[in-house]
């Protein structure tokens, strides 16, 4: 583990902004993106790879690959099961690591996965096996739903020396105090949890997904809002109300779970919110937004 | 923060960014409330397990399993808390504290379902909604248990993921917590999860050392050579330790469950014990570092154990820091000593110990006849976290399937 930063917080800081963009914000740079969530190995390696480029190929600017954990506690349950069978097939991390590697795609991809994976990879514990690997592998960022701000500096630092975004979630009961000890972390985009719970598809676009976005309107990174998005009228209010992008899951794992048409049903319904998202982004700008 | 969050490298906090501020709150509270007596709430504490949990509790000799083991053997006797298990004081102090903390809902995973009972009978005490999440395995293996909490007017929510044991009852407590974190407290069973529940729960079960360190002081005039509990997340085990840490002559045994033997099926993900402390390695689950069964990917492995109460694949974070520290030495106990252990307890004095304390009892027996010299020495306080009334179902069928030699014939009802 790399602990030679210390001390430096306030000049790495001032460093970010200089910083060229991250491949993960460039994805944001042409209007509202679209950020796909599948897990890998559901139902095994060679459909993921097919479903990661039909995903793409629907519009999907950054994909989120899921690296399967035995107890994943922010799912609900349609992700839950993709899990399973993802883990019941036999994928493993080093198995993760090798389809990220193999996965030509116009892209770019983070791994979704939970801190104990992160943490054993590799010959000796820590966190720097697996950012490294993962580096070498392609992937761009990292999203870890049980790593809260208090307990992810060493996992920060790993990310910074290796050039990948660590991807932090802010939820509707996140303080003032805590958002802003995440946004002086926080690179590649922010993920918005738009509202309380677990993931998994709802049928209206929670009123705390506005409040969590007028908290962050005067944030200088990507916004992009999920847990409960599965439909175009949805990305579009989302965008319309202030988001940079829209995070889309158990939409695409129902397809999966059905098995019927998954590659084409995968790119018509990547599609269809695409183009919900950049209806929104259409409207006139939200007037507090500059 | 006026408590820290981590024993050595073990703890933490690591649970999703929605429950933090929840759990900032807790540790607010926790440091007022608990720590401070702010508002008298210790007082309150304290006369509510009097009146309503029947404490103190005695803590007795052992007069035939002294003769046994040629040592002093006393018994905390844990099973005569109001409820029959050491789970209501903690349970007590947590529904409290949410009453203190203005919170209108309980929710609480069980794997036994002695915390689900505790937690519903304090919760019925004290008038507050609650909710309880079971595994289907462990709903099937302890229904009389099942019945109390519905009696006492708690939701019980089957979660069938996984093995539907403890580890799932977790899981699925989490996403509830995740969801309704705003008018909600999760009533954490043992000393497990994130910073503070593994210090809070401890200092409610803690009243079982702080008396018997009295009682024993008074009935054999000194400290025990040892003290031995039975441990799978650890609540009963902390509690009967703490106020025994900086006794530093007093050994101090956490018994985990042996199961069927110590080997693992990583293709199935299967480990057939619950014995995370004596072999389990450093990993993060639930809210916590500290010792887990998992394979070498950190994939966590199903746990196995007779005792539901002890199936768990982790342990509290102070424990796995206490056992690298040599203050606290790990052993473990089989499903089929543990049998023998509850038949032996139930025929020589008169007491039907929990599935769970028998692993305990159980380890007098492979400690053998006393010597000064050996690890439990002349003077040993085996604390019986529970009573077994809720084993019954188990207990006949296991012992008659296993062959089990202490194990009376049930032909009569034939």
């Amino acid at each position: 583990m790399s602990d030679d930063e210390s001390g430096l917080g306030a000049t790495e800081e001032s460093l970010r902004c200089l910083e060229m963009p991250s491949e993960i914000e460039q994805a944001f740079a042409d209007g509202p993106a679209l950020v796909s969530y599948v897990a890998a190995g559901d139902p095994d390696t060679e459909s993921t790879k097919e479903y990661v480029r039909a995903l793409v190929r629907g519009g999907s600017d950054i994909v989120e690959l899921g690296l399967p954990f035995s107890e994943p506690i922010a799912e609900g349950p349609t992700i839950q099961a993709a899990i399973r069978r993802a883990l019941d097939a036999g994928m493993t991390p080093q198995a993760y690591l090798d389809l990220v590697a193999e996965l030509d795609v116009d892209a770019p991809l983070v791994c979704m996965t939970y801190f104990n994976l992160i943490y054993q990879y590799g010959s000796e514990r820590g966190v720097e096996p697996f950012v490294a690997a993962a580096a070498d592998a392609g992937l761009s960022g990292l999203i870890v739903p049980d790593l809260p701000v208090d307990e992810s500096d060493p996992l920060k630092d790993a990310c910074e020396a290796h050039g990948l975004d660590l991807i932090f979630m802010v939820a509707p009961t996140t303080t003032d105090d805590r958002l802003d000890r995440m946004l002086t972390r926080a690179s590649g985009f922010v993920y918005v949890q738009g509202r309380l719970g677990t993931t998994g598809a709802r049928s209206d676009v929670s009123s705390e997904t506005h409040v969590s976005l007028g908290r962050l309107a005067e944030t200088g990174l990507p916004k992009a809002v999920g847990f409960g998005i599965s439909e175009r009228e949805h990305a579009r209010e989302i965008v319309a109300g202030g988001a940079d992008g829209v995070i889309v899951g158990s939409a695409f794992v129902d397809i999966i779970a059905e098995g019927e048409d998954v590659a084409d049903r995968l790119e018509a319904k990547a599609r269809e919110l695409k183009d919900g998202a950049m209806e929104g982004g259409e409207k006139v700008p939200e007037p507090e937004r500059t | 923060m006026s408590s820290e969050s981590k024993f050595g490298d073990y703890g933490g906090q690591y649970v999703p960014e929605a429950l933090m501020p929840a759990i900032e709150e807790l540790t607010d509270a926790y440091e007022r409330y608990v720590l401070d007596n702010e508002d008298g709430f210790m007082d309150e504490f304290r006369r509510r397990l009097a009146d309503f949990g029947g404490r103190p509790t005695p803590l007795q000799r052992a007069d035939r399993l002294s003769e046994r083991y040629d040592r002093e053997v006393y018994l905390k006797r844990e099973d005569l808390v109001h409820g029959g298990a050491h789970k209501l004081n903690n349970a007590l102090g947590q529904v409290l504290l949410a009453k203190y903390m203005g919170k209108d809902r309980i929710i609480a995973e069980t794997g036994a379902g002695q915390h689900g009972t505790a937690t519903a009978m304090a919760a019925a005490h004290l008038d507050i909604d609650c909710e309880i999440y079971m595994g289907r395995t462990d709903i099937n293996r302890q229904r009389p248990n099942v019945f109390r909490m519905r009696i006492h007017d708690a939701a019980v929510n089957p979660v069938t993921a996984g093995s539907g044991t403890l580890k799932e009852a977790i899981n699925e407590t989490m996403r509830d917590w995740a969801t309704n974190v705003e008018d909600t407290h999760y009533v954490i069973g043992s000393v497990v999860g994130p910073h503070p529940f593994p210090k809070m729960v401890r200092d409610f079960q803690s009243v079982i050392s702080e008396e018997a360190r009295e009682q024993i002081r008074e009935k054999a005039g000194r400290l025990p050579d040892s003290v031995v509990a039975c441990a799978g997340g650890g609540s009963n085990t902390m509690g009967a330790f703490h106020e025994f840490v900086p006794d530093s002559d007093v050994d101090l045994v956490a018994v985990e469950a042996g199961g069927s033997g110590l080997t693992i099926d990583e293709d199935r993900g299967l480990a057939p014990h619950s014995a995370s402390l004596s072999s389990g390695d450093e990993g993060v689950l639930h809210g916590a570092r500290t010792k887990l069964l998992q394979n070498p990917d950190g994939q966590i492995l199903e746990s196995h154990s007779v005792s539901a109460g002890l199936d768990y694949s982790g342990v509290g974070p102070e424990l796995a820091y206490l056992a690298d520290e040599g203050r606290v030495t790990p052993v473990n106990v089989g499903d089929d000593a543990a049998l023998e252990a509850f038949h032996r307890l139930s025929k020589l004095e008169g007491i039907i110990p929990a599935l769970e304390s028998s692993h305990a009892l159980g380890y007098l027996e492979e400690a053998g006849r006393g010597d000064a010299d050996d690890d439990l020495g002349e003077v040993v306080v085996v604390n019986v976290s529970g009573r077994g009334d809720k084993d019954l179902d188990t207990v006949i069928e296991e012992s008659e399937k296993r062959d089990i030699d202490a194990a009376p014939t049930m032909e009569v009802f034939r």
